[in-house]
């Protein structure tokens, strides 16, 4: 009975929060209703029992992904006015995109397998073994090599990133962080003694 | 009616944590301001009550009388909520921490994962702080804490990761559990690199001297909260204190054998020392780091920002990376008492 009224809760939150990310004029507070969308997400998901993925979302997208985003857009001073125009010219493809998300999103959701709320005793009635354990030992055992496959992949795309960015550019004044801890006191302080002077 | 009494436990078990640490940070303040005029050999606040003990008290005091001054366009609604999105991830990360044996609030598979998503939520109090102020200053020092937290996060997440390669598990209790004995059985001594580490990166991501960038009181004023006065100032305050706590205690927990005492499982003074209750020890332990911490305070200078960054890219987390390497040739090989 509680679960089911937490589990209204927050998918209402959740509604409410992703409606606010692309309905509000500011950015920022775009940036942080996502984050609230997904906070809630997560709730969601630590209720049908997948802790681990529910923490990853928190840890991953809450604590790092949108800090960035908040970062980037925070500094940003964005006009809104001609992010305005061409509403009408869009509207027919982004209709078209979002029509397409809703029927899969029927497709997943309607289907058989998936059951959020019956998740939990699902869960319970199967081996005593958490979420976390269960997806470590099928991740790193039967799923070796994808899993290897996908970090290669991320490895790539971080070098890609950097190498986007890392351009040599002449004229800039770099500093040898080495040479300046090698420094000695005798290099840069003189210690001169005078004599005291003497008041009139 | 059984809902409603483990409700009323867990509520009960939640103040019982909640007060003695509101207490303790408290204190913090007071033990901060004697220890660095140790320090800088002055005397620090003295005259409040029997050795200034009453200084806490009266310096809530004085901030709850005060008027919390909103500045004009500032945004209102973000602005009020920025201390408690400090405050909140410092509190609710306490819930996994087991301050003694079975005395976690939520003894959770996932527990190291929840401190982790925790603590990299607080970093959104210092940029909305910082946003929502709608002053220069701020909003520098609100770009500077969040590059620093985001950084030193993946120094601390690698450090942690070492501790819970050499323990198997995630769960807290059983982190502790995996340190059984006296304390050269405990992690600090096999993962020391990651130990140093883990202890910088700490003091790096509660924006602490001598990584304190965030606020630098001589070129930004104060940074983030500039803008700020009254009881919502101090809520930036009890956050900084109870982040510095639980980093400290976090400390405690992984390196240091949590509830152990130094001597458990040696014969004839191990019994002896295993009277003294658990929670005791781990307080003790907990307040190494935080002496540590003004300790710190009252000895480096403010680093660079520049330096800051290099010492979390270049240095720390390649150090972090080789010693996972090393560790994972000791628990390939069974190396000493640890694995």
């Amino acid at each position: 009975m509680i679960e089911l009224l937490l589990f209204y809760v927050f998918a209402a939150i959740l509604l409410f929060a992703a409606t606010v990310v692309i309905t509000a004029k500011n950015p920022v507070h775009s940036a942080l209703f996502l984050v609230l969308a997904f906070f809630n997400s997560a709730a969601l998901w630590l209720m049908a029992g997948a802790e681990f993925l529910a923490i990853a979302l928190v840890l991953v997208y809450v604590g790092a992904v949108m800090v960035l985003f908040l970062f980037v857009v925070m500094m940003l001073d964005i006009n809104l006015a001609p992010m305005r125009e061409g509403f009408a010219r869009y509207l027919p493809i982004g209709a078209l995109v979002g029509l397409v998300m809703v029927v899969e999103m029927v497709l997943v959701v309607g289907s058989e397998q998936v059951n959020l709320i019956g998740a939990t005793t699902a869960a319970a009635a199967g081996e005593p073994m958490s979420n976390t354990k269960a997806l470590g030992s099928v991740l790193y055992t039967v799923y070796a090599y994808p899993f290897e496959i996908a970090s290669v992949v991320l490895l790539v795309a971080i070098v890609a990133a950097i190498m986007l960015t890392h351009r040599r550019r002449p004229g800039t004044k770099q500093q040898s962080i080495d040479r300046q801890v090698r420094v000695h006191k005798e290099q840069r302080l003189r210690i001169v003694t005078m004599a005291p002077e003497k008041r009139d | 009616m059984a809902e409603l009494t483990g409700l009323v436990w867990i509520v009960a078990k939640i103040v019982a944590l909640v007060v003695p640490l509101f207490i303790a940070v408290a204190y913090m303040t007071y033990a901060e301001r004697r220890v660095i005029g140790w320090i800088q050999w002055r005397k620090g606040p003295n005259r409040v009550g029997i050795q200034g003990l009453l200084q806490p008290i009266a310096d809530a005091g004085k901030l709850l009388m005060k008027e919390v001054v909103i500045p004009q366009n500032a945004n209102r609604f973000l602005f009020l909520l920025a201390p408690l999105f400090s405050i909140i991830p410092a509190l609710a990360a306490w819930a996994v921490l087991p301050v003694g044996e079975g005395m976690a609030i939520a003894d959770i598979d996932a527990g190291l994962l929840y401190v982790l998503a925790m603590a990299s939520m607080g970093v959104y109090g210092v940029i909305v702080a910082g946003w929502a102020s709608n002053s220069k200053y701020a909003l520098i020092g609100a770009m500077r804490a969040g590059a620093q937290v985001v950084s030193y996060e993946i120094a601390m997440g690698f450090a942690l990761v070492g501790v819970l390669m050499a323990a198997g598990s995630l769960n807290m209790s059983e982190i502790v559990q995996a340190q059984q004995g006296p304390f050269w059985n405990w992690f600090w001594l096999p993962l020391l690199p990651l130990f140093i580490v883990y202890w910088i990166s700490g003091v790096a991501e509660t924006n602490r001297l001598p990584f304190d960038v965030a606020e630098g009181e001589s070129e930004i004023v104060a940074g983030f909260h500039v803008e700020y006065s009254g009881m919502a100032f101090a809520i930036f305050f009890m956050a900084e204190y109870a982040n510095m706590i639980l980093v400290a205690g976090l400390a405690a927990i992984m390196f240091l054998g949590g509830w152990y005492s130094p001597f458990h499982g040696i014969s004839y003074i191990g019994p002896i020392f295993d009277l003294v209750p658990g929670t005791v020890w781990f307080c003790l332990k907990a307040a190494i780091f935080l002496f540590g911490y003004f300790w710190f305070r009252g000895t480096f200078p403010r680093y660079r920002y520049d330096q800051i960054m290099r010492l979390g890219w270049k240095v720390l987390i390649p150090v972090t990376v080789v010693w996972l390497v090393v560790e994972s040739l000791f628990i390939l090989t069974g190396f000493g008492p640890w694995f």
